[in-house]
């Protein structure tokens, strides 16, 4: 079978931005995970059905598009509307009648709807001069927001598909590696491991069937850049690979999405198949001998499963167990083939470098990391999204300058970055430029980019529990350092936060987690103890406050509370006995009333019942 | 006696109907192990939990051990071996979530149905309650997905009105059936 269609760049490209001019005044309606979680979809239809034929001032027409993620995801639902350099934030169904008839047939811009910078108290109304975007560099989620991304047309009219063609008609396959070694692009899903280095392997192998693997398994939780680039911009990932595909000399690609991401798979069909209809995808593209296909393979919920050998297990049909390297996926991968495995993101930054070249691509990020990095920033901080900067941007410009520091003027106490596989970073790490050398100078890793903002209420002993309960619960239990390993650990973390451990278990723990990390098998097991021994090392005092004072600082840990009645408020009325489930409440009519902390379970139910206040928990 | 056969034979035939769908499922896969987890998604899809003698049944049909599919289907978490309920709760507990108080809602939600330790689904099969890795809207942490309607920044009292107004609806269900 070959394509009727033999795609012509050039043409596709005149006919899609025709179209893209068609579309005129264009009202960005952010349908995010997040923003659709807000209602964007009720206010989308309102769209259609009260502004099918309004004209801009009068004049231009007016058309609502459903984007991908805009990143500020704290501020939805987002409206855009480029042509007036004006965005909206937490637009409500209600309000899209009004926005249509001041803002898009008057041009009067609705006071109540513009973002207010929480520094100065001021609107905002152009995007680009609020702090969240204005220290960004969007590169590869440049169209996330902008185009949208169920239609085809509008990425190309963005440019797309214009490297592949590059790529046909002037590079070799070689040529292609090389200059992706050149521009230095380093594997975005945590690893590290330079781009151009792996598509060469996988080149040099011969054989009569090599693999091109996406992984998108993104499994961290507190992650979700590949989710906002798979939602906002399918057609970048699959551009990337078809280019991979060229480069390695493969004919058949895999997607591997999780399965919690919905939307993204739905994306995903949509865009392979209007790229297949123009002949990107398919046998002979570009009417040359080059055919790739590709085919969506969704995750059933398992971590690691982010593991490449686990991955290509899983794309296999069986349980997603890792294998040990050598042989690497690169020598024998997906059905012992050769096969070439990235990250969304790395692909999604192919495009820039073959459109640009590998020279340009180096003028962002530093020497050893070239170019940007998506993170998601969340937990207790203001601005919290989906962004992108330049590796080697600091800690503070990112938690202070663009996230707007701490939620509620607290004060600033940790970063975990990374997942359950990184590390903390602390306020000394402040000014440290993120990139992948000086993280694991410290102990972290960039890992898949997810950041997680702590403030002083947050215990980081329980913090380091929840990650090792993450790891111990996901470890696939095939090598017994991490089945058994992060099991005890986390016995032991257990016993720290109820109160119940003595000194010696800490070195133990200490102990447990080199052995963990020396002896698993993969990448799970061997960065599982991370959170842990990072923890350890800049929050020791914490440990020992539990340990030793019997004590959580921040006022976290259930074991260390104590409820107690204040005798000066108590008016024995009995209230409080009656709803203790464990009668640990006890006294006499009328006189002041006292728990017995022996019996007490702390379970808060006399704190509710007494009309005087006057029970209350002290850590 | 007769009446008692006919009732055997309905019983039969809807085994064998229940059988049919699956066959459909792996039919429409060509019987390839390689898909063996979106076949069980499906399965899953149709049923909402992968009852134990259908699991059986597809590994006779596709020529491999009950070995392997039920070593597929109890490792990853998003199958089921136990019947799940109408309205299936699922708590998300990625870190924002955690940082953000999600355990007090998992907590208030057991309690509102009356799920003591160890019980997940509620007996009339109304509802089943779970928490979840990462959703990936962890800007509007915390977050509760109840089939597949997203609710954000959820506190354990928001929770409970949600789930009454959820419970209201599906005793009318009940009656409508009635």
């Amino acid at each position: 079978m070959t394509n009727t269609v033999k795609a012509d760049i050039k043409k596709e490209f005149e006919r899609a931005s025709e179209y893209v001019k068609k579309t005129g005044a264009r009202v960005l309606i952010c349908s995010g995970t997040g923003c659709v979680a807000n209602g964007a979809l009720d206010i989308y239809d309102k769209f259609l059905q009260l502004g099918a034929d309004v004209k801009l001032k009068g004049e231009k027409h007016v058309t609502a598009i459903k984007t991908g993620c805009h990143g500020f995801c704290e501020q939805g639902v987002f409206v855009a509307i480029p042509d007036l350099k004006l965005t909206y934030v937490r637009v409500k169904p209600e309000d899209v009648a009004e926005i249509i008839e001041k803002t898009l047939k008057n041009a009067e811009v609705i006071d109540r709807l513009l973002f207010v910078d929480p520094k100065t108290n001021k609107t905002i109304q152009n995007p680009q001069e609020i702090d969240f975007y204005k220290y960004q560099t969007k590169k590869a989620l440049f169209n996330c927001g902008q185009i949208n991304p169920e239609n085809i047309d509008e990425y190309i009219a963005a440019r797309g598909y214009e490297a592949i063609d590059k790529v046909i008609k002037e590079f070799t396959p070689e040529q292609v590696c090389n200059e992706v070694e050149q521009s230095g692009l380093r594997g975005r899903g945590g690893g590290g491991f330079p781009t151009g280095k792996k598509w060469n392997f996988v080149r040099m192998n011969k054989a009569d069937q090599k693999y091109v693997i996406c992984n998108a398994d993104e499994g961290d939780p507190g992650a979700f850049m590949d989710c906002g680039l798979m939602e906002g911009d399918p057609h970048r990932l699959i551009e990337g690979m078809i280019i991979a595909a060229y480069a390695v000399e493969s004919s058949l690609g895999y997607i591997y999405v999780r399965a919690e991401y919905p939307l993204a798979v739905k994306r995903l069909k949509i865009a392979i198949q209007q790229a297949e209809e123009r002949g990107f995808l398919g046998d002979n593209i570009f009417g040359t001998d080059f055919s790739f296909r590709i085919k969506i393979k969704e995750g059933a919920g398992a971590f690691v499963c982010g593991e490449e050998t686990a991955l290509i297990a899983s794309i296999e049909g069986d349980r997603g167990m890792p294998m040990p390297k050598p042989p690497f996926p690169a020598n024998e991968g997906l059905f012992g083939k050769p096969t070439l495995i990235n990250n969304v993101e790395t692909y999604a930054n192919i495009t820039m470098i073959i459109l640009n070249n590998a020279e340009q691509y180096k003028k962002y990020g530093t020497g050893g990391s070239p170019g940007t990095k998506t993170f998601s920033i969340t937990g207790e901080i203001n601005n919290s999204g989906l962004i992108e900067v330049p590796l080697g941007t600091t800690l503070k410009e990112i938690v202070y300058d663009i996230g707007g520091g701490i939620r509620n003027n607290k004060k600033f106490k940790a970063v975990q970055i990374g997942g359950p596989s990184g590390g903390c970073l602390t306020e000394q790490h402040l000014d440290l430029a993120l990139d992948y050398e000086s993280l694991k100078s410290v102990g972290a890793m960039v890992g898949s980019g997810g950041l997680v903002v702590m403030n002083e209420d947050t215990c980081i002993v329980e913090v380091a529990r929840f990650f090792l309960e993450f790891t111990q619960s996901e470890s696939c239990g095939k090598c017994i350092p991490c089945r058994e390993g992060t099991k005890q650990m986390l016995h032991i973390l257990e016993k720290i936060v109820a109160g119940k451990a003595e000194l010696k278990d800490l070195k133990l723990l200490e102990e447990l987690a080199e052995v963990v990390q020396l002896g698993s098998l993969c990448g799970l097991g061997k960065t599982a103890p991370n959170p842990v021994l990072s923890t350890l090392k800049y929050f020791k005092d914490e440990y020992l406050a539990h340990i030793v004072d019997k004590r959580c600082p921040a006022g976290v840990c259930e074991a260390f509370k104590t409820i107690k009645i204040d005798p000066a408020l108590c008016k024995g009325c009995t209230k409080c006995s009656k709803v203790c489930p464990v009668s640990a409440i006890s006294g006499k009519i009328k006189e002041t009333f006292v728990i017995d902390q022996e019996k007490c379970i702390k379970c808060g139910a006399c704190l509710t019942s007494c009309p005087f206040d006057a029970i209350k928990e002290e850590n | 006696m007769v009446a008692e056969t006919q009732k055997n034979l309905e019983k039969v035939f809807e085994k064998q109907r229940k059988f049919c769908k699956v066959n459909e499922i792996v039919e429409k896969y060509k019987y390839q192990k390689q898909n063996l987890i979106a076949i069980l998604q499906e399965v899953q899809g149709e049923y909402r939990y992968l009852p134990e003698e259908i699991m059986t049944y597809i590994a006779t049909i596709m020529s491999i051990s009950p070995a392997s599919v039920y070593g597929v289907a109890t490792f990853y978490s998003q199958f089921s071996l136990d019947p799940k309920g109408k309205y299936e709760v699922k708590v998300c507990d990625g870190t924002a979530c955690h940082v953000r108080g999600s355990m007090p809602v998992y907590k208030a939600i057991k309690e509102k149905l009356k799920l003591k330790d160890g019980k997940f689904t509620t007996e009339d099969l109304q509802f089943s309650v779970e928490t979840v890795r990462c959703l990936g809207a962890c800007a509007l942490a915390p977050v509760v997905v109840i089939n597949n309607k997203v609710y954000s920044k959820v506190t354990p009292e928001a929770v409970k009105i949600i789930l009454d107004k959820l419970l209201e609806r599906s005793g009318e269900g009940d009656k409508a059936n009635d």
